[in-house]
């Protein structure tokens, strides 16, 4: 009874088109805002901001990415991992051409570089469709981490083959490099993390998404009412390639600190941030970020309820931990197939009559 | 034969312009097959021109041309006075023609808001960063927009299901919202591809109701392929016939009516 939306009118257009239209979603909104950023950041330790949080920031804004070109523009892709590589290479070029220039507008300029790229590996999504591109963004995939790992000026010629982050500084306070406090890092990557909802939202409820939704649904007739299919698609993969190029960055210079490409953003991580927006929910923002944090957590809890609480041995729980998941994954794509995103929903409509099942 | 530039007055009053769009000897070939052989004819501004005729006469290859999905081997299309070079479809649109399906072609992922907002793409230009930021001309264009939507949706009486994803709405209402969608983008020329097809008689009065009106209220120009002889002898101005890619007929609808040619086509004719 307490979360209902009537009584809550709304007497203009704009009020109607807005991101929370619920008084209630928009408080809760404003709520988890504020802790996020005010007080989160002092009682974060590092076991928390590593293990927790920076990874589910990082593949948030990445499923936030995959998600604008799989659940909102129905083109499918793999290439993810190679598009994060791009970032994360672009990123480290840019900190060590341009030591002086802050690493903020470096992860900014590694976006662009990467939407450049994914525009480029676009292409053949004019002519091919579904499966077949899905093999073609495969391409993309292994030839990036190919080009990485053979061309040694991409990791600056360093014997071992690996980039690694330095240290670089905002307003001062280390983001960067082996002296990061967690609180730095978390909020560093917390302010790409709600930049980016924040641009995917607005433009998903606008007419942009909109084309990009009548491409998914029906190519054919969105053409004839005035599509460019041309522009959407490209502008897809371009917002699409922005969002995962600077969750690469984040994942380098921020997360990782060092990396080597095949590792770090091999094939498994395509396919990683692809299950976090089948099981979030395609085409919905809520849903990028829930599916990560079910990706992210769930390991954890298992290691933590596993081998800390039933006290297995650790490589046990390991392989098991790989079965719970794999096992979850399927049992929640029969039971659920669009995802925690409808689960959400699901339990908001029930929630808005509660307690009268009417 | 009419003039050019000149319209003409029907029996209810309506004033009828001058030609719009003219196909001038279309021939549209796949293959070996000819769709459509050397047809011509006009459109003029503020008509109900229908194109009637047997299954497999051509009727909607011919409105495939119109809209720019297929592309003739031979004869030109002239739009306002200018002849059209070839065009993709979304270019079409651009230059205000609308069109309807026969199968309904709508967004079934969307809401009904979402899909009719999708018919004002040529009116809405605000750029990607703009809108990434929602704030002055992206959101004040999304208004603007939303209330010429809005009384769209009030004229075809669609408000209750606004925000139904489109998926879930009977056959029925989705050939209402496909319409709506159409009319969003305030088109010069209106292509009806079948309105009324597996409709019962009330939809179909119900939809005829709103092409009428439609053409009356906005004035809107409108082409449309229908098999109910019935409502399309009620709603027409002009009829054209095809038969086997050819025209057969063409005039108002009682002469269409006692056209020898057009008798033979719709009854068959005894071959001896």
């Amino acid at each position: 009874m307490i979360y209902r939306e009537a009584g809550d009118f709304k007497t203009s257009y704009a009020a109607d088109s807005q991101t929370f239209p619920i008084r209630l979603d928009r408080l809760g909104y404003y709520v988890i805002l504020l802790v996020a950023f005010l007080v989160v950041p002092f009682v974060v330790n590092d076991y928390w901001a590593n293990s927790v949080l920076l990874p589910f920031l990082i593949y948030s804004i990445a499923a936030i990415g995959l998600n604008i070109l799989v659940g909102y523009c129905g083109q499918v892709s793999l290439g993810t991992g190679g598009f994060m590589a791009v970032g994360a290479y672009a990123v480290y070029k840019l900190m060590t051409a341009f030591p002086d220039v802050s690493i903020f507008f470096h992860v900014i300029i590694a976006g662009g570089i990467t939407a450049c790229v994914g525009v480029l590996f676009g292409l053949p999504s004019l002519r091919i469709k579904g499966f077949y591109l899905a093999v073609a963004t495969l391409a993309a995939q292994f030839f990036l981490v190919w080009l990485f790992n053979r061309v040694p000026w991409f990791y600056n010629y360093s014997a071992s083959g690996q980039i690694t982050a330095h240290e670089r500084t905002v307003f001062g306070i280390p983001v960067t490099g082996p002296e990061t406090s967690a609180w730095a890092a978390y909020l560093f990557c917390l302010v790409f993390l709600v930049a980016s909802a924040i641009i995917a939202r607005n433009l998903t409820r606008g007419m942009v998404g909109r084309k990009w939704m009548a491409i998914r649904d029906m190519d054919i007739a969105a053409e004839i009412i005035g599509v460019d299919p041309l522009r959407a698609k490209l502008s897809a993969f371009a917002v699409s390639s922005f969002f995962i190029g600077i969750s690469g960055a984040l994942f380098f210079a921020v997360y990782l600190g060092a990396v080597e490409v095949g590792e770090a953003f091999g094939i498994n991580k395509s396919f990683l941030v692809l299950f976090m927006i089948i099981i979030g929910g395609l085409g919905s923002i809520f849903g990028s970020f829930a599916g990560a944090a079910f990706l992210v957590l769930l390991p954890v809890f298992l290691k933590n309820v596993l081998v800390g609480t039933l006290g297995w041995p650790t490589d046990t729980a390991a392989h098991l931990e790989l079965v719970i998941v794999g096992g979850l994954i399927i049992i929640f794509l029969i039971a659920e197939p669009h995802g925690l995103a409808q689960l959400w929903r699901l339990a908001k409509e029930k929630l808005r009559l509660w307690p009268f099942p009417y | 034969m009419l003039d050019d530039t000149e319209g003409y007055v029907t029996e209810d009053g309506r004033k009828i312009g001058g030609v719009v769009m003219e196909m001038k000897n279309i021939t549209l070939r796949f293959g070996g097959v000819v769709a459509i052989k050397d047809i011509s004819f006009d459109i003029r501004e503020g008509e109900i021109r229908a194109i009637i005729g047997p299954n497999g006469a051509g009727k909607s290859s011919m409105l495939n041309v119109i809209s720019g999905f297929y592309h003739p081997q031979e004869g030109e299309v002239w739009y306002k006075g200018k002849k059209r070079p070839g065009m993709r479809p979304y270019q079409v649109a651009q230059q205000g023609i609308a069109r309807t399906f026969q199968n309904i072609a709508l967004f079934e992922g969307m809401s009904v808001l979402d899909n009719v907002m999708t018919g004002r793409i040529r009116q809405m230009s605000t750029g990607m960063f703009a809108q990434a930021l929602w704030k002055g001309k992206a959101e004040q264009e999304e208004v603007e927009n939303r209330e010429t939507v809005e009384k769209v949706i009030d004229f075809l009486e669609i408000q209750h299901i606004r925000k139904t994803p489109v998926g879930r709405l009977p056959y029925g209402l989705k050939k209402r919202v496909e319409l709506a969608r159409a009319l969003a983008a305030e088109p010069s020329i209106l292509l009806l591809d079948e309105p009324m097809a597996g409709m019962n008689v009330e939809e179909k009065e119900d939809m005829s109701r709103f092409i009428l009106d439609v053409n009356d209220e906005f004035g809107t120009t409108i082409a449309l392929i229908e098999h109910d002889m019935g409502v399309v002898m009620d709603l027409s101005d002009r009829v054209v016939v095809m038969d086997y890619g050819k025209k057969i007929g063409d005039g108002s609808p009682d002469e269409v009516r006692s056209n020898q040619a057009v008798i033979d086509a719709y009854l068959g004719v005894q071959h001896d």
